[in-house]
């Protein structure tokens, strides 16, 4: 039996969203947060050549490693790029499907993929809680071929409606619904990524669909940390744990300072005879 | 809508948030009677420029943020100045915008991101600050509007959300496809306030590195402020007038301002100021805004003055000499 693996929730999902990344695909992030360090990890440990543009028009940097502290206000989070243009040009890049992924953040997301950055808890003009904005995201999740988004499996994350739709998904998940708001055919959602589930979507109702779960948890227990139910694959894929040298090239090279690595802690260990369990209750990280 | 043949174009949905009213006409009319042609010397200090291009009142765009190549010196002077009742263009803003709002400068935000903490939601709800739900890119195409003197432009995103629904923008059937299609209006901001790397006294602009939208807002902009790291000579303009990308009669003012963005990073020539952006979200989280603004603001005339007596010449050494990477900046 190996010794126990601890990883957070962030290292999680960033670990997974990583291992989908493709080489011979461009990417399109927001700069600094888990999107971003997904496509790094991926460029570190499998896939050197792969390329991303960052809003601020920077295309296929290739940034050092181990990274900037403060990548958001670093220059040389746009070193070595093949060009550096500006916001307008990118989204024009975009705008004409040059750009194969979108990954964002989303603070909630909806069956549908309707994801919100914007506020949660009472109202737009007042709200309770008030977040940076849809930034970026909504023209990456409106233009480019799939979107790829990254969150929390928590109940007040995965839910009915979210309180302000900052991004599209389906939309109301109707045939033709993108279209008819004037985005790009043939776009949409792709992936959504958590901690210890990933979900596709399902071609016909485009509802969200759950495809793989971590080893240490359940179809039950991802249910029941959803305030809407999913659509379930007749086959439930199982999702390799973090691997020792995903956690420790994320945490050395990728991001050293551990600015956006947070979220709780959760400790696994292998069952004698194959499979992983929790090894003990979550604890809040300290970053 | 109806067409010069009569036909009308549909619109099939609109947002109710409020906006900046296009009128190209109104931005050509005050280029004609108040933009400059001559070559003149608009050196001035960030005082004069700010008293002179800021008002009341005005739509205020910047370029890029305080975290990187934005003008933090020039934000501080509107802040010194006491500007009231501004409306901020925060296309992909740091806490530049939280900042301006704790100063008491601003009632409205049309926002694509920026940085939040307790002073913008506070301002919120307390009802002193009404917020208008954009995305960067739609910012920074507005302002491509702008800078096209149209008073609008299609674009393939922002429909279907809640954004469109809180914005200006509208949905159409356009009338050469058939498909919906999203408009939004463009925006000509009273005032622009740009930071570059270098220019020459009369303004003509060189900015090195990716940018947000440099140009679209210095010619979107009635008035544009720059603030400049360094002034070079008109000879050495004209001989790599490839690299101006902002030509001297869409700037209305040059500031000489060296470690203008602090305490955010030029690239290429210095780092951000990790230790004073703690200071910052310290302040923030501890309520002590007032405090904070009045050490790096109200107590120093000018910026050169803070850059003397808060930052000092050892951590602007050390910004500089840190800044190791300067490929594709300057050399």
């Amino acid at each position: 039996m190996t010794a126990a693996l601890a990883f957070t929730t962030n290292e999680a999902s960033i670990v997974y969203a990583s291992r989908m990344m493709e080489e011979d695909r461009l990417y399109f992030v927001a700069i600094g947060g888990p999107p971003l360090l997904a496509i790094l990890l991926s460029k570190r440990l499998r896939t050197p050549e792969i390329a991303y543009v960052v809003e601020d028009g920077t295309i296929a940097p290739q940034m050092p490693m181990p990274t900037p502290p403060f990548m958001i206000g670093a220059g040389l989070s746009s070193s070595r790029a093949a060009a550096w243009t500006d916001m307008n040009t990118v989204d024009f890049h975009a705008g004409l499907g040059y750009i194969d992924y979108g990954v964002l953040a989303a603070v909630q997301v909806d069956e549908y993929g309707n994801f919100n950055s914007t506020f949660l808890g009472e109202d737009y003009d007042r709200p309770a809680r008030r977040f940076g904005g849809p930034g970026g995201a909504n023209e990456i999740a409106s233009l480019c071929w799939r979107t790829i988004v990254m969150t929390r499996l928590e109940k007040r994350k995965f839910v009915r409606t979210c309180d302000f739709v900052s991004s599209p998904g389906f939309l109301d998940g109707t045939p033709g619904a993108r279209e008819r708001a004037g985005l790009p055919a043939e776009t949409g959602p792709y992936r959504v990524i958590t901690e210890r589930a990933v979900f596709g979507f399902d071609e016909e109702t485009r509802r969200m669909k759950l495809i793989a779960v971590a080893p240490w948890s359940s179809v039950d227990e991802v249910l029941a940390d959803m305030d809407f139910a999913p659509v379930i694959a007749d086959e439930i894929a199982s999702l390799d744990p973090p691997t020792e040298e995903e956690l420790t090239v994320l945490r050395t090279d990728v991001d050293p300072t551990g600015r956006t690595i947070s979220g709780a802690w959760i400790t696994i260990e292998e069952v004698a005879g194959g499979g992983f369990r929790r090894a003990g209750a979550e604890v809040a990280a300290t970053s | 809508m109806v067409t010069a043949n009569g036909k009308s174009v549909r619109i099939l949905a609109e947002g109710t948030g409020a906006f900046l009213p296009p009128d190209p006409d109104a931005m050509r009319r005050f280029v004609r009677d108040h933009k400059d042609r001559r070559l003149i010397d608009k050196r001035m200090s960030e005082h004069d420029a700010i008293a002179r291009f800021v008002s009341d009142g005005d739509y205020v765009s910047y370029d890029t943020n305080v975290w990187r190549r934005g003008p933090s010196s020039l934000m501080r002077e509107v802040i010194r100045q006491k500007k009231r009742d501004l409306w901020l263009a925060a296309k992909f803003s740091a806490h530049d915008a939280t900042l301006l709002t704790a100063g008491g400068c601003v009632s409205k935000i049309d926002v694509g991101w920026m940085e939040v903490g307790s002073v913008i939601t506070e301002a919120m709800r307390a009802g002193r600050l009404k917020m208008y739900e954009w995305t960067n890119g739609a910012l920074a195409y507005r302002h491509l509007a702008g800078a096209l003197g149209v008073p609008f432009l299609p674009l393939r995103y922002v429909g279907g959300t809640d954004v469109f629904n809180t914005s200006g923008a509208k949905l159409i059937e356009d009338p050469y496809t058939g498909q919906a299609v999203c408009l939004v209006p463009a925006v000509n901001p009273d005032v622009a306030l740009i930071h570059v790397n270098q220019c020459d006294i009369y303004g003509n602009a060189r900015v090195f590195g990716p940018g947000l939208a440099p140009v679209e807002t210095a010619m979107a902009s009635k008035r544009v402020v720059l603030s400049t790291e360094e002034i070079i000579d008109t000879e050495e303009i004209r001989k790599h007038p490839g690299a101006t990308t902002i030509p001297y009669y869409l700037v209305d003012a040059v500031v000489h301002a060296p470690f203008g963005c602090y305490p955010g990073t030029v690239p290429g020539l210095y780092r951000a100021d990790l230790q004073h952006l703690m200071e910052f979200g310290v302040a923030q989280m501890q309520g002590k805004m007032d405090d904070y603004l009045e050490k790096w603001v109200h107590s120093v005339a000018s910026h050169n003055e803070m850059l003397e007596k808060r930052v000092g010449v050892e951590k602007m050494h050390a910004m500089r000499a840190e800044e190791t990477h300067t490929e594709g900046y300057y050399t």
